[in-house]
């Protein structure tokens, strides 16, 4: 495996990270709209916390996308055609929520909460497909010699997975509570908080659940003993401090701790499969790997220098931007966007 | 039960076909508006903002459209074409990752500055957003057209273990063909934006008893500055299709041969066919009107010149490739040729002619009911155009995905049953119905609700410096 390689395993990652971390409290606020907001006030507060920069969150996850097209062919080639019908899923809950936002502010009053609904679900399919995908994954998955990848439903749907979807999800709600009590004033804002109280208490048996399962149906405690453990148990820790945040109120602490839970989540998976990019449940000889699932070396250099040079800037205003809409959406003077 | 390859090849076809409705609205409307509003910068002229704001409203419909269908495309590769994203991934994911880094962030990011900071920031910065936004849309074109380049004329590659691999990254970006392609859709983007701005204000203005003043007023400027951009623009994509015919000559000469419905080799001088029809299974041409010399200016530029037909075409292939079915989709690649030149023609009319009869002396188009229903009428026909000219450079591939190396047969993920790909075209089928619809309704409730509604909407709050310490503070 050349450095290359590894750095553009790793960099995916971190795009996958930046992902979740990014539009993770996006999906979440996306299901408060339905489950948290009293009224339609509350649900246009809601969006306009996520408002300006949602869109960019997306684009995490188009670039990580096109990344692993980019730097590791064989990989994205199998797992997007292997994952057809979940990834389907994940289009439409994408596309759905995607197209809420705009449409919801130039509907007809009487027929607005319509793209509240689509916002909602579509925020809940994408976490939990990728759950789905990603927990179903690093148990194995019966790929041939070619690469190409034909399970059967309980593949894809097992305890590991399910409990791995629900997990995402969950967090991702979590993550879009500590976002909305951060960005909110009023009612909101309250009652962001205690509902979150209440779900890390949920959150607590589903990460027990989640480690106990993967004991069971992965390699990762037999070939990655100590990153599995460590990425466990930052998990847990970072839930603990999330939680103990939120009950002092300190918001920005309870946020970034949601968040790396998230990340560590990713991390964790990512840090488990290596050097493996899919591991075959037919036979090992087939497993794609880092080393052999990559684009030429030639290309991975052209990539790096655009990567490296490119980074910089996009982070630069993505933060600037953040730091633009950084004041708190009030309740008493919602825009309704 | 249809095969994998021509489900996935519906669903190519009907995913593109879709996402290019919204794709050259979006940089089209984008520009329009970022003139209107630089020109309210510029002028000081409040109106000019209520312009860009109003216009601003139908651009952002169309830009959410565009984004989630675009998000299929990226997926679509992985999903439905794996043996292709395994032979070209070395070559063809470089730029959709540079895509994605270099416009894609760009567009999101200042798109949410420009929705979100109308009067909050000082008018200067905040034009720049939205000319940053267009310039981030007008990169991802070039990079999606670069990856696209490749596909019909491959450079800078070799073929190792079985796969295309990159070995000149310069090579594929000046790849000639990037440069007409670009040309072309930018132009024809830009022409959709204007014409289509002007077509609208044009179906409104027919309600004139119905409108304010400021109303008025409104859609009678955008229409002038609509048809600018259009006239502008259908003179480029005039232009850069010329160029681009030349280099289709000599790097796809099947594509250029069947757009002409060419089965025999031309006489000399050659005659350029306005309309027929090819039986395509007996390989002869049904009808036609023929109009001498013309095939020969357009080709060569001179008054002379043969073109080679597609049946010679075919021999050569047979030699160069192997024995394999060359001949596209004749009458397709036909029609779709005129249908796309043919409307191109016209919005360049519209504009000139629009524009003479616009001119602050002798405004007399206001005034016409048939001519507002012309400019009215025209909206579609950009659309029109850039669909069948996709549908021409793309139909017009066959039998490869990339020229010459890679077939469309060869490039099917062999591990998607049909199943799957019936049950995901009929949910974008599904998708694209409505959304198209939904569009379509609101588009057209914005422009009834006209730009007084806006008044309503505008923010009270004070311009703020957002580089000061506090600025977004309570």
């Amino acid at each position: 495996m050349s450095n290359l390689q590894l750095f553009w395993y790793i960099l995916i990652g971190v795009l996958f990270a930046g992902f979740f971390f990014l539009e993770g409290f996006d999906f979440g606020v996306g299901m408060s709209v339905k489950t948290l907001a009293h009224n339609e006030k509350e649900e246009d507060q809601l969006i306009e916390t996520i408002g300006p920069v949602w869109d960019g969150n997306e684009v995490w996850l188009v670039t990580a996308g096109g990344a692993m097209f980019a730097s590791f062919p064989y990989w994205y080639a199998s797992l997007f055609s292997g994952y057809y019908l979940i990834l389907l899923l994940v289009l439409v809950g994408l596309i759905i929520r995607g197209v809420s936002f705009e449409f919801r502010h130039h509907m007809p009053a009487d027929k607005r909460w319509i793209w509240g609904w689509t916002l909602s679900i579509g925020s809940l399919i994408v976490p939990f497909c990728f759950g789905l995908l990603f927990t179903s994954l690093v148990q194995g998955m019966p790929i041939n010699a070619n690469g190409d990848l034909s399970a059967t439903f309980t593949d894809y749907v097992n305890p590991l997975s399910i409990v791995g979807g629900v997990a995402l999800t969950l967090l991702s709600y979590l993550h879009g509570l500590n976002y909305i009590s951060l960005k909110t004033t009023g009612p909101i804002r309250t009652r962001a908080r205690n509902y979150a109280q209440a779900l890390y208490g949920v959150a607590y048996v589903g990460l027990a659940a989640f480690a106990i399962l993967l004991y069971f149906n992965t390699d990762f405690f037999e070939v990655r003993l100590t990153s599995t453990v460590i990425f466990l148990a930052l998990m847990v820790i970072l839930t603990v401090v999330a939680n103990l945040a939120l009950f002092k109120g300190k918001e920005k602490t309870a946020f970034l701790a949601s968040g790396l839970t998230l990340v560590s989540l990713v991390a964790l998976l990512f840090t488990g499969l290596f050097p493996r990019l899919i591991i075959s449940s037919i036979s090992p000889e087939y497993d794609l790997l880092i080393e052999n699932a990559s684009s030429s070396p030639y290309t991975l250099k052209i990539m790096s220098f655009v990567a490296i040079g490119l980074l910089p800037f996009v982070l630069g205003y993505t933060i600037w931007s953040y730091y633009i809409f950084r004041k708190r959406i009030k309740h008493t003077n919602v825009a309704g966007y | 039960m249809m095969d994998i390859v021509t489900l996935a090849r519906i669903q190519f076809a009907m995913t593109t076909v879709f996402h290019y409705f919204f794709v050259p609205f979006s940089i089209g409307t984008g520009l329009v508006v970022a003139i209107m509003e630089t020109l309210y910068v510029t002028k000081k002229d409040e109106f000019y903002k209520k312009m860009a704001k109003f216009w601003g409203n139908i651009f952002l419909l169309s830009f959410a459209v565009g984004v989630v269908t675009g998000l299929i495309q990226e997926f679509q590769f992985g999903m439905n074409w794996s043996e292709y994203s395994r032979f070209m991934g070395d070559i063809f994911g470089a730029p959709l990752a540079v895509e994605a880094l270099l416009a894609f962030f760009l567009e999101s990011t200042f798109l949410g500055l420009w929705m979100f900071t109308w009067d909050k920031v000082s008018p200067k910065l905040h034009v720049v957003f939205m000319w940053l936004v267009f310039v981030g849309s007008m990169m991802s074109a070039f990079w999606i057209l670069v990856a696209n380049s490749f596909m019909q004329h491959p450079v800078g590659y070799t073929i190792n273990n079985g796969r295309a691999e990159m070995n000149d990254f310069v090579a594929l970006v000046t790849n000639p063909k990037v440069m007409y392609e670009f040309s072309h859709v930018i132009a024809g983007a830009i022409t959709l934006g204007g014409i289509a701005v002007a077509g609208m204000a044009a179906f409104r203005l027919l309600k004139k008893n119905s409108l304010t003043e400021l109303s008025r007023t409104v859609y009678q400027k955008s229409l002038r500055v609509g048809l600018w951009v259009g006239l502008v623009g259908s003179v480029a994509v005039l232009a850069a299709g010329d160029f681009q015919m030349k280099a289709m000559l000599e790097t796809q000469p099947m594509k250029f041969a069947a757009a002409e419905g060419l089965y025999e080799d031309s006489e000399d001088p050659a005659a350029w066919t306005l309309v027929a029809w090819m039986n395509e299974k007996e390989k002869e041409r049904v009808f036609g009107i023929e109009v001498p010399y013309i095939l020969s200016i357009l080709s060569y530029h001179e008054l002379s010149g043969s073109v080679d037909g597609m049946n010679t075409i075919n021999e050569r292939l047979i030699e160069e490739y192997g024995e394999r079915n060359y001949f596209p989709p004749v009458n397709a690649l036909f029609w779709n040729f005129r249908v796309m030149a043919g409307f191109g023609m016209l919005m360049l009319m519209v504009s000139i002619v629009g524009l003479f009869f616009t001119r602050k002396k002798k405004p007399i188009l206001y005034e016409k009911p048939w001519m507002l229903w012309i400019v009215a009428l025209t909206t579609f026909a950009p659309f029109l155009a850039n669909t069948a000219g996709w549908l021409l450079t793309e139909l017009g591939r066959y039998p490869w995905t990339a020229y010459g190396l890679f077939t469309i047969e060869e490039s099917v993920s062999p591990n998607v049953s049909a199943t799957s790909l019936l049950i995901s075209n009929i949910s974008y089928f599904t998708l694209f119905t409505i959304l198209g619809s939904i569009m379509v309704y609101l588009v057209v409730r914005t422009l009834k609700k006209g730009p007084d509604a806006l008044e309503a909407a505008e923010h009270e709050e004070p311009t703020i410096d957002p580089f000061a310490g506090g600025a977004f503070n309570e």
